[in-house]
């Protein structure tokens, strides 16, 4: 297992667009990190740099304290996990995990301890002696990451390896993937589009644009103190509501009324004329269910409803709004941008399930304005981030991880005493 | 649900009325067709026959379907080696996945029959000479396949030799050029797999004694970039050598199976230096003569066999009528005297085995042998005679092309279904 360390890698084509520009990312021994970003965001690039399928136009690529740009793939002892894998029918499940090892001919008693401590933390220990033919989607999924572990390799790399399976199978191998991450605590990089994904499994998220590393940062960070407008709109869903907004003193003045500021994010907006504030769904609520207690924490404004969506455990509440030409014509950048829909000027607001808001009405709600962050619609900057905040999450996210860690790690040893006993009795 | 298809397909129209709203894998039999020897697959593979022509239907999701459907397509256009695409279904109700339709590449063998057929003459070097001859191919045109195995590679017989084909583009990507990473990579998967593939005849029982699927995979590599080497490498010698060096490297690329499609030698005072860019088309040039004289579409050094029993057949010709003839006029006579009857000679049961262009090939070779043993020339006809009696059956019925198979059992796999007598 080893670090991955990054330094002002730069990946330029033929003809000199920057694919990957300047991306300086330090990834730590038995960190599970997440690329993530928009079609064309270079994280694919970024990813086959590090496998080695493509020349590092500059900058270092440094695995386990080696710079490894002139190795060739093999040479680095990576492993792309379930790459098209393929299960051979006349062989066991067994030999269908240790065939790489027989191809670089392994000694046979090492191949047996690695397919067996391999087999153990996949579980598939009681279908070693059977042929793949009647093992599960998910079996053979664990066979494939089974073929991963013995080899050994200083890290797992993942390509977005999810997005040809059923949703089902999808939801079940991200568990899958987690867990045994955790408990081998090896080295991950994944790619994905997905933010599901993006902020199911990793440690830390990466969230990239065109070509650039936007935000290095835990799941919670990325949502509670994106770093910019990108990041805000990207991670969420439904996605941040960005409403214009005018300061005046130490409130916003927003289509939803008016929004008080602390005294310190009111100094980080002033001097502006136009402000965008993001506000996520849930930071809203039906005023009639709020607290009285939570109440004067916010605001509350009255607004016509165009749309309800009840989910039995959720509900959604969609409220159009006015907003100038130069804000409309912004969002529908970011949204192009973003691959999603385009954003229309309507709030997508969260209310409690037993709500009665009715489609078509007028009805009144309460913001929760502690949350909002204010962004500079000329550069998109968080203009209310506080980096302290968000580092102390990112801090007790690693915390997390190292305790899951030797937790998993303790509880293995242990498990792998008793496996050892029952086999021995067997 | 929405039909794509690639033009001509007209002898297509007989897939439509096929169940495409149901699952492959609960279609009713009677549609398919048994194809007995087919590689691994990840996924649900039919096989079905209309209109005389047999297809592989391959459920996939829309994305990989698409991906699929168009880099074939393209591959095709550039004369590449691989299985012709002829469309996809999307849009199939329940969200099910896409289905992709490729025609069957007819008279193909998978490695699993070529190992383990009693005709295992054509041994794991040539097998994999022959694909990694296609990864050559495949990487010049800047294509990472990803998925480099023998179970994604179709073998045909080519006149005593074999050809490869490229029958699965799913994980493919096409670049304008390809990094050494790349191609590192393809190879290792390739060993990989090709490794594992054999291990798995071992397994089964189904390899030769002899072959060691570990030594088979590890030559991998080495002859990639021995071949690679050959094809690509920059030669630079003195002026005066110039001529023999650039025919001996053009000739050397034809034996190899490429063609050149431009030269480039820049001269200096220290003497020349020869680069060569190598045509990633299958080599066509006999293909195409012959198809002009006689109409008949073969591989390409089955073509080369056939053009020269013309020449020969010409002069003979050409002695017994006393005068000259023309090429089209000789290839017409050949077709007619020669060819023909060997072709008819085949009988309904043996019908399919192999390419009727391969059966001929094989009767000359028969001939040959025939005529060594009996110190006399014993004519084309006793030879053909000798090769369907003691030859031919050799090539066992499971390899029948599944075009033929469907004709010879009626009413099996014909995309329609039979009617059901009502009680």
């Amino acid at each position: 297992m080893a670090s991955i360390d990054m330094k002002n890698i730069v990946k330029k084509y033929g003809d000199g667009f920057p694919a990957v520009n300047d991306v300086s990312l330090d990834i730590a021994d038995g960190e599970f990190m997440i690329l993530v970003g928009p079609s064309g965001c270079g994280k694919s690039t970024l990813l086959r740099m590090i496998v080695g399928l493509e020349d590092i136009t500059s900058g270092d690529m440094v695995i386990g304290g080696k710079r490894v740009n002139d190795l060739a793939p093999r040479d680095r002892n990576l492993s792309m996990v379930f790459q098209n894998y393929a299960l051979y029918p006349h062989m066991t499940v067994y030999e269908n995990i240790a065939f790489p090892l027989r191809l670089s001919k392994t000694p046979d008693d090492e191949v047996r301890r690695r397919v067996t401590e391999a087999s153990d933390v996949l579980e598939l220990k009681e279908h070693l002696e059977r042929k793949p033919a009647n093992l599960s989607g998910g079996q053979r999924q664990r066979v494939a990451m089974g073929r991963a572990i013995v080899r050994q390799a200083e890290a797992f790399l993942f390509d977005e390896p999810l997005s040809n399976l059923d949703a089902k199978l999808r939801g079940q191998m991200r568990t899958e993937i987690s867990r045994l991450q955790r408990r081998l605590g090896i080295t991950t990089v994944y790619v994905t589009h997905d933010q599901t994904e993006a902020m199911t499994l990793g440690d830390r998220v990466c969230v990239l644009r065109k070509g650039k590393i936007q935000q290095v940062a835990s799941p919670r960070e990325l949502y509670e103190q994106p770093v910019n407008l990108f990041v805000a709109g990207f991670i969420g869903s439904p996605p941040m509501n960005f409403l214009p907004a005018t300061p005046e003193g130490n409130r916003l003045k927003t289509p939803f009324g008016d929004v008080e500021l602390d005294e310190k994010r009111a100094e980080a907006v002033a001097g502006h004329d136009l402000l965008l504030v993001g506000i996520r769904p849930e930071y809203f609520e039906d005023a009639s269910l709020v607290d009285e207690a939570k109440r004067p924490l916010g605001s509350v404004f009255r607004a016509r409803v165009d749309v309800t969506e009840w989910l039995g455990d959720s509900q959604y509440a969609y409220i159009p709004y006015e907003a100038p030409e130069s804000i409309q014509s912004q969002m529908r950048e970011l949204s192009k941008e973003l691959d999603s829909e385009e954003l229309r000027t309507q709030a997508i607001v969260s209310i409690d399930a037993t709500s009665r808001i009715r489609e078509g009405r007028e009805a009144e709600f309460w913001l929760d304005s502690r949350k909002v962050h204010v962004f500079d619609p000329e550069s998109g900057d968080n203009l209310t981030r506080d980096a302290e905040a968000g580092a102390e999450l990112t801090r007790l996210a690693s915390q997390d991880r190292v305790e899951q860690l030797e937790e998993s790690q303790g509880r293995a040893g242990t498990s792998q005493q008793t496996g050892g006993a029952t086999a021995a009795s067997a | 649900m929405r039909f794509l298809f690639r033009p001509p397909a007209a002898e297509a129209t007989g897939l439509l009325s096929l169940p495409w709203e149901r699952p492959l894998a609960e279609w009713d039999p009677e549609l398919l067709l048994e194809v007995p020897q087919r590689g691994i697959s990840r996924h649900v593979v039919r096989f079905v026959a209309t209109g005389g022509q047999v297809f592989a239907l391959k459920e996939i999701t829309e994305r990989l379907a698409r991906h699929e459907y168009a880099l074939l397509g393209r591959f095709e256009e550039e004369g590449l080696p691989t299985v012709s695409v002829l469309g996809i279904c999307v849009d199939r109700p329940d969200d099910q996945e896409a289905i992709l339709v490729t025609r069957y590449l007819e008279y193909s063998m998978s490695y699993r029959w070529l190992f383990s057929s009693p005709r295992a003459e054509h041994s794991a070097e040539r097998l994999l000479d022959t694909m990694v001859e296609l990864l050559v191919r495949l990487h010049l045109a800047g294509i990472f396949w990803g998925d480099c195995s023998l179970s994604n590679t179709l073998f045909r017989p080519d006149a005593g030799a074999l050809a490869a084909y490229l029958v699965d583009a799913e994980t493919a990507e096409r670049y304008p050029a390809l990094s050494p990473g790349q191609r590192a990579y393809d190879v290792d998967l390739a060993r990989e797999r090709v490794g594992a593939e054999l291990l798995d005849l071992q397994f089964g029982g189904l390899l030769p004694e002899g072959i060691d699927p570990i030594e088979v995979a590890a030559g991998l590599p080495g002859r990639y970039e021995a071949l690679w080497e050959e094809v690509t490498a920059e030669q630079v010698f003195g002026v005066e050598e110039q001529q023999w060096r650039i025919t001996e490297r053009l000739r050397r690329l034809n034996d190899l199976g490429f063609d050149v499609g431009e030269v480039e030698l820049i001269t200096s005072p220290e003497g020349a230096k020869l680069r060569v860019e190598t045509r990633v088309a299958e080599p066509g040039q006999h293909r195409r003569e012959l198809l002009r004289l006689t109409g008949l579409e073969v591989q390409e050094r089955q073509a080369r066999r056939l053009l020269n029993d013309i020449v020969a057949y010409r002069a003979h010709l050409e002695q017994t009528e006393g005068h000259p003839v023309t090429d089209a006029f000789a290839a017409h006579r050949w077709l007619v005297e020669v060819y023909q009857p060997v072709v008819d000679a085949v009988p309904r049961e043996l019908a399919g085995r192999l390419a009727p262009a391969e059966v001929f090939h094989e009767v000359l070779e028969h001939r040959w042998f025939l005529s060594e043993q009996a110190q006399r020339d014993v004519g084309t006809a006793e030879a053909t005679t000798s090769y369907i009696a003691h030859v031919l059956p050799r090539t066992p019925k499971e390899v029948t092309t599944p075009s033929v198979a469907a004709e010879l059992t009626p009413g099996a796999g014909r995309g329609v279904p039979r009617q059901e007598p009502t009680t």
